[in-house]
């Protein structure tokens, strides 16, 4: 019943060429790290990578972009990259930008089995060129399809040997979303407990998503906008 | 310009109610967190995945799995709850967020908003905009009047591509409130001590006058 796996580089494996892998995480917060780094050193090309953003230039996702590994970015919000930038001038890298809540719920629906949705986000805006829309209570909306990834790279706080995963802070973000949309979900942790140590009324992923466990030795948690309260 | 940001960001404040859920948006909107006075019991969201944004934290004290929308190191205030990225958006899309107030780059005077992309600079992404412009319950703009080179930002049709078509509930510049009705764009105050024939000059967009103004007018 152990989903304990022997490493990340094992683990990432499953990862082949054109597979499309989602990762969970915000900016830099609660994303992937040591997934993300495996992937990086395994090589892995033609990617078609789903997470919000896609790092910086040399942390988290732009690892990926530094090796030319992604072939197609889907995200909302990519300004934090200059790799990124000078790829897709230069036709390298597609870029697919979604609203982020379009993504988080087509993320979302693509773990719950539903094939696609209506939204009034993007209407009249350059992203609901070529989409379907229908009109509900004089409201015109948008029709979105779900995202299933091949591979989910998922990051909680603690996870029990079953792969129960609880989340820390706002390092929740997209990654409950990701770890049900994946065919294959890798989620890695920073502590690992016994069966039976996680309270199950707060159990934020159960272990039915969870393929392959891992504890992550290090976490830098890079900060990316340091912000305090003036003294 | 200073001066300009100082009066938008205090007569934005003014918007925000006691036991309001509020989302604002990156950049000036930010900065009105810090005007919101401690009378008032207000939960702000952050799309991330917080309702109820405490202050920024103190030096030492900051947590790498703590942000904000704009990725800035914040505190969570008593009675906040963290939740997911489908949560947090379908309290906004399921019209649940009492008010959103974002920034803008040209407003129309059939309320839509740009806010995006400039057409010719690399496209950075949306975001959470084009959600929150369509599920807030209120939404209001803020931006400068006119750009830097002098030319109106409140436009008979926008140039730029829409974030939003006919999302603007109410528009706060450093000149003048607009609120957007089924009757068109109306001009309900005058914040720099013109009269209304100047905010007209200013102004591209087509709009009428808000009676109480002009009362106002008459009378001086």
């Amino acid at each position: 019943m152990t989903k304990l796996a022997t490493s990340f580089k094992e683990s990432v494996r499953k990862i082949k060429d054109g597979d499309t892998v989602i990762a969970g995480g915000f900016g830099l917060s609660g994303i992937p790290e040591n997934a993300i780094m495996a992937l990086a050193e395994q090589g892995t090309k033609d990617l078609t990578i789903v997470s919000n953003n896609c790092g910086v230039d040399d942390w988290g996702l732009g690892l990926l972009l530094q090796n030319r590994q992604i072939k197609k970015m889907i995200a909302s919000y990519v300004g934090e990259n200059k790799t990124l930038e000078s790829q897709y001038l230069n036709g390298e890298l597609e870029v697919e930008l979604v609203p982020q809540g379009t993504l988080a719920e087509r993320i979302r629906a693509g773990g719950a089995g539903i094939p696609g949705f209506y939204t009034p986000t993007g209407v009249g805006t350059p992203i609901a060129e070529g989409k379907e829309y229908k009109e509900f209570n004089g409201k015109t909306c948008l029709l979105e399809e779900a995202i299933v990834g091949d591979v989910a790279l998922v990051k909680a706080w603690k996870g029990d040997t079953y792969g129960n995963l609880i989340y820390r802070r706002t390092a929740r973000n997209f990654n409950p979303l990701v770890a049900a949309a994946g065919k294959y979900t890798i989620a890695e942790v920073e502590e690992v407990v016994e069966v039976g140590d996680l309270d199950p009324n707060y159990i934020h992923t159960p272990s039915i998503y969870v393929q392959d466990l891992l504890k992550g030795e290090t976490y830098e948690k890079r900060i990316e906008k340091l912000t305090v309260r003036e003294a | 310009m200073a001066n300009a940001r100082e009066k938008i960001i205090d007569r934005a404040a003014q918007e925000i109610e006691d036991g309001m859920n509020v989302n604002l948006g990156i950049g000036m909107p930010t900065m009105i967190a810090d005007r919101i006075p401690s009378s008032k019991h207000v939960f702000l969201h952050s799309e991330n995945g917080l309702l109820g944004i405490g202050p920024y934290p103190e030096a030492g004290e900051e947590d790498a799995d703590l942000i904000n929308a704009g990725k800035e190191t914040v505190t969570a205030k008593k009675g906040a709850s963290f939740i997911d990225n489908a949560e947090s958006f379908a309290m906004i899309r399921g019209g649940h967020v009492d008010l959103a107030i974002l920034g803008g780059m040209e407003v129309s005077e059939q309320g839509d908003l740009a806010n995006w992309m400039i057409p010719g600079k690399m496209v950075k992404g949306m975001g959470g905009a084009m959600d929150i412009v369509q599920g807030a319950r209120k939404l209001v703009i803020i931006m400068t009047h006119v750009n830097k080179q002098g030319d109106s930002k409140v436009r008979s049709a926008c140039d730029l591509p829409l974030t939003g078509s006919k999302v603007v509930d109410r528009l706060i510049t450093d000149m003048a409130v607009f609120d957007f009705t089924d009757e068109g764009m109306v001009l309900k105050e005058i914040l720099d001590g013109s009269d209304v024939e100047s905010v007209r000059e200013k102004t591209e967009a087509d709009f009428t006058v808000d009676k109480s103004l002009l009362q106002k007018e008459g009378s001086n």
